[in-house]
């Protein structure tokens, strides 16, 4: 990686003497993925002559707490005085802010180093002006809260009375700057709360939903039922007549390329899509209440494609007949393990299934757009807006530097859902049809309808033990969607993924059948389905063998790897699962732990997104097969530091309720249609039914990471591990349901 | 027929079809954002306000049947944020993405004005009709626990009760 170290301060004088700090080519070597090696100016604190720090907050905050810690990694190196911090949302400039995108549990281990390197420059340079006024060494100032300090004659200055003459100095050098040991710091690794807390229980308008654009008008977007289908005709003038309604468009399907022909529907109030649009029929009102209530009346005649003859019960029988037939592709094999199945002293099989997910963000998707001689500006509510920008610039075929877009001040929930950009495509589109202001909301059922679900699937397993209970032997066979070997967004397997490597002989194998359905990625995309699927083999392989599940894994942790010989490698630590196992085992006394029936234990462990869980359930199950989780231990290990202590465990809380809720729902097809379409059907986890959770940290030496996904994947097999340790029933399939099961 | 609403002990009069829900009265023609739409059909509690003291899902009730009710939203809670349910969730730093939380603290606080000092199961049917996307089950419950302790301001002192102004 090139990086450009042109590093250096520059400073401006704010009106009113305070210091707004600019840092040029900060370099992200931490990062991951593909590397901005041209950043360029970045602007993130500002000191007012009475003290206050003002720190900008880069990413979009969905929930995940980055609007607190990453500046938070600014104030501790500033040595600010953390409670006259004000956290202001930056809008999208990623050439000053660097990457503003969400995903992947990545916050954390991007910006550590460079959001300290800012707060430390800025540090630097008040040290510089105090130890020039005062005539005496830098070496021998020091910083208190929000002052430097001069221990020897015992003075101290605010840094507000610096800042302005800090404005006017050199900057350092990037090099030259010293971090803090993180022992002594202030802020990082002390809870602290969410920023934004007292506007949050004021009802403040923090939201994308809540924004106010002076004259802007209202939508809603009628899609098709299908996925893919578009609609041939609608009583437009009917609906045209209703109150408060403004226009009605037909949105036609866009061309598939470029080049492509456009649709050629001649229904009069036609226009075509921009391309990331679904086809549908737009409906732009007064008000949003108005705008959905003239969308009952709404007739459309739809030409629903292809996607018409997709249904879960085909999916379903497919796999099954999948399953029987030679496997397509091998992902991973080596050994020999067909041989070592016919020659094993025990071969368990089965076959885990689990659906398609709808994301239901609690704030629906959203965006508001302003279209103004060329310009749009846009009050986005996207995990990834500099993607979204550029999708927009696309479609539209704008240039992105005339689009403005603002990032909301808080946006209601992410989990990867608002990845994809496609309603900021259809607010701008609308916005720019309108030549004015608009806000678009997705009802709950347009959102539950036309998602980019998590993918479902289904993997059939044969185990094989030798006569001392050791795993030999592991042959899972992966049906998934796509075609070939290009399978579907998170119908993915990584082909080192746990037990794989560690069992002497082994086969991951995949085959595929086609998907219409848009998928996408569900917070721990993937790990949040095969963890489960694989860590209860695992659970049934422990038992087959009579031993202690924990034991069972330590022994597959313990095993030499074998050698990866294609793509990435294995990135696992095991001595870090290992590490977390052990310290759930300890913290629930796992050893004394004893299930008896209707009351049982469950243990799991996972790795994904850097971060590695080990977790336990303990659950107690009725004689209607209704599943209390009365309590859950976490152990973690996300390396050295634990950024804010409140918000992790948040994280970890919230991480095994939603598992919980993943548990309980589905998406199905019939006729290509999505049936559940609000949360009476794709529940989520209710109040009384949330566990105890126990946390505990296992604090490493290794860079710190983040905390979004890594706890979400093992609650799923730990709970279910449990279930069969009270009930001796397997849950094979999900949701709960379809293996019999409920939450009590 | 314009409607005459008493809302955070003003009375607003609002020009729109009596079956309007009021969430989007309150939202769209009154500007007090703090109720959220989540679902529509008064599955997750967003919503949540409250009419005369009891917890109501606003996205399912019609402007036109509560002419003549207290209707207090989160807005209208306390004149300075502090109330000690408001307090408690700070404390507490109960919010993940927040989305949910202003109907999370109307439950709560019908809760606490009804039962000052609930148990964990009155906690348990209280709050299981109020969705959170995010997890935050486990500090709501702290946080109405605390707000409990803190001392919950008696009835009489609600806002709800307190005399309506005409403007």
């Amino acid at each position: 990686m090139r990086l450009n170290r042109r590093n250096f301060l520059q400073m401006t004088a704010l009106t009113g003497g305070g210091l707004a700090l600019k840092i040029y080519d900060f370099p992200l070597a931490a990062a991951q993925g593909p590397a901005r090696t041209e950043m360029s100016a970045q602007a993130f604190v500002k000191i007012a002559s009475d003290g206050t720090v003002t720190i900008m907050a880069k990413c979009p905050e969905i929930g995940q707490g980055v609007k607190t810690m990453l500046p938070m990694m600014i104030a501790e190196e500033l040595d600010a005085d953390w409670s006259k911090v004000r956290v202001e949302q930056a809008d999208l400039d990623e050439g000053k802010y660097g990457g503003q995108s969400d995903g992947g549990s990545t916050s954390t281990q991007n910006n550590y180093l460079p959001m300290r390197r800012v707060g430390a420059a800025c540090r630097q340079v008040l040290i510089t002006v105090a130890a020039k006024r005062w005539g005496v060494l830098e070496a021998d100032c020091t910083t208190e809260p929000n002052k430097v300090v001069h221990a020897i004659s015992g003075r101290s200055v605010g840094y507000g009375e610096l800042a302005a003459e800090a404005a006017t100095c050199a900057p350092p050098s990037m090099d030259s700057l010293k971090l803090k040991d993180p022992k002594d710091f202030r802020i990082l690794g002390k809870p602290q709360a969410n920023v934004d807390n007292h506007a949050l229980v004021t009802g403040k308008p923090l939201f994308g939903i809540d924004v106010k654009v002076p004259g802007m008008l209202h939508a809603v977007i009628e899609r098709s039922p299908v996925y893919g289908g578009k609609p041939k005709s609608a009583n437009l003038d009917e609906i045209k007549k209703m109150p408060g309604v403004r226009n009605v468009l037909i949105i036609a399907s866009a061309p598939a390329n470029s080049a492509g022909p456009a649709d050629t529907t001649t229904e009069p109030g036609t226009v075509i899509a921009a391309a990331g649009m679904e086809p549908g029929v737009a409906i732009v009102a007064d008000t949003w209440w108005q705008a959905q209530s003239a969308r009952k009346n709404l007739k459309v005649v739809w030409d629903s494609g292809a996607g018409a003859d997709q249904s879960s019960e085909k999916f379903d029988a497919k796999a099954a007949e999948l399953m029987k037939a030679p496997p397509e592709n091998t992902l991973r094999s080596y050994g020999d393990v067909d041989g070592a199945l016919a020659g094993a002293a025990k071969v368990v099989e089965a076959t885990y299934a689990y659906p398609f997910l709808a994301h239901g963000t609690l704030e629906p998707m959203d965006a508001t757009a302003s279209y103004k001689d060329g310009k749009l500006e846009i009050w986005a509510t996207s995990q990834s807006p500099g993607g979204g920008r550029g999708q927009v610039a696309r479609a539209l075929n704008m240039q992105a530097s005339d689009i403005t877009v603002h990032l909301s001040p808080r946006i209601g929930g992410g989990f990867g859902r608002r990845l994809q950009n496609d309603y900021m495509v259809e607010g701008a589109w609308l916005a720019k049809q309108i030549n004015g202001s608009v806000k678009l909301i997705w009802s709950r059922e347009d959102d539950m309808t036309h998602d980019a679900y998590r993918v479902g699937g289904y993997h059939a397993f044969k185990g094989g033990l030798d006569a001392q209970g050791k795993l030999v032997a592991w042959r899972q066979h992966f049906i998934t969607y796509g075609e070939g070997q290009r399978y579907v967004s998170g119908g993915t397997l990584d082909a080192t993924e746990f037990p794989s490597g560690r069992v002497p002989n082994y086969a991951l194998l995949a085959s595929a059948q086609p998907l219409i359905l848009r998928t996408g990625a569900l917070r721990a995309p993937g790990h949040n389905a095969y963890a489960w699927a694989i860590k209860a083999f695992v659970d049934e392989m422990a038992t087959a063998a009579g031993r202690d599940p924990l034991d069972f894994h330590m022994d597959l942790l313990n095993a030499t790897p074998a050698p990866v010989t294609q793509g990435r490698g294995d990135s696992m630590n095991a001595e870090r699962l290992k590490g977390v196992l052990e310290l759930v085992a300890e913290k629930s006394g796992w050893a004394n732990r004893k299930s008896t029936p209707g009351h049982g234990f469950g243990l799991a462990c996972h790795y994904c997104h850097a971060g590695y869980f080990a977790e336990v359930a303990e659950v107690t199950v009725d004689a209607s097969n209704r599943i209390k989780v009365e309590r859950v231990w976490a152990a973690g290990d996300v390396g050295n530091q634990i950024m804010n202590p409140s918000g992790a465990e948040a994280q970890v809380q919230g991480s095994i309720v939603e598992g919980m809720s993943q548990m309980a729902q589905e998406i199905t097809l019939r006729d290509g249609r999505p049936v559940q379409n609000n949360y009476h059907q794709h529940p989520l986890l209710r109040f009384r039914q949330a566990p105890a959770i126990e946390l505990y940290w296992n604090i490493t030496k290794y860079p710190p990471t983040g905390l979004g996904e890594p706890a979400l994947p093992p609650a799923l097999p730990a709970i279910a591990n449990a279930v069969f340790a009270a009930t001796g029933k397997r849950i094979r399939t999900l949701p709960l349901a379809r293996s019999g099961f409920s939450w009590a | 027929m314009p409607l005459k609403l008493k809302i955070n002990n003003v009375v607003k009069t609002v020009d729109v079809p009596a079956d309007t829900p009021l969430l989007w009265v309150l939202r769209d023609v009154l500007d007090l954002k703090g109720s959220k739409y989540g679902c529509g059909i008064g599955m997750c509690g967003a919503c949540t306000v409250l009419l005369d003291g009891v917890a109501t899902r606003s996205c399912i009730t019609d402007a036109g049947s509560v002419v003549g009710q207290s209707i207090t939203t989160i807005e209208g809670l306390s004149a300075d944020g502090l109330h000690p349910v408001q307090a408690a969730w700070e404390q507490m730093d109960v919010a993940q993405c927040g989305y949910c939380q202003s109907g999370q603290i109307m439950a709560a606080t019908a809760l606490l004005a009804k039962t000052p000092h609930p148990t964990d199961a009155q906690i348990d049917a209280a709050m299981s009709g109020n969705l959170c996307r995010c997890g935050t089950y486990l500090r709501i419950r702290k946080a109405i626990h605390q707000a409990a302790a803190g001392g919950h301001q008696s009835a009489a002192n609600s806002p709800q009760h307190a005399a309506g102004k005409e403007i």
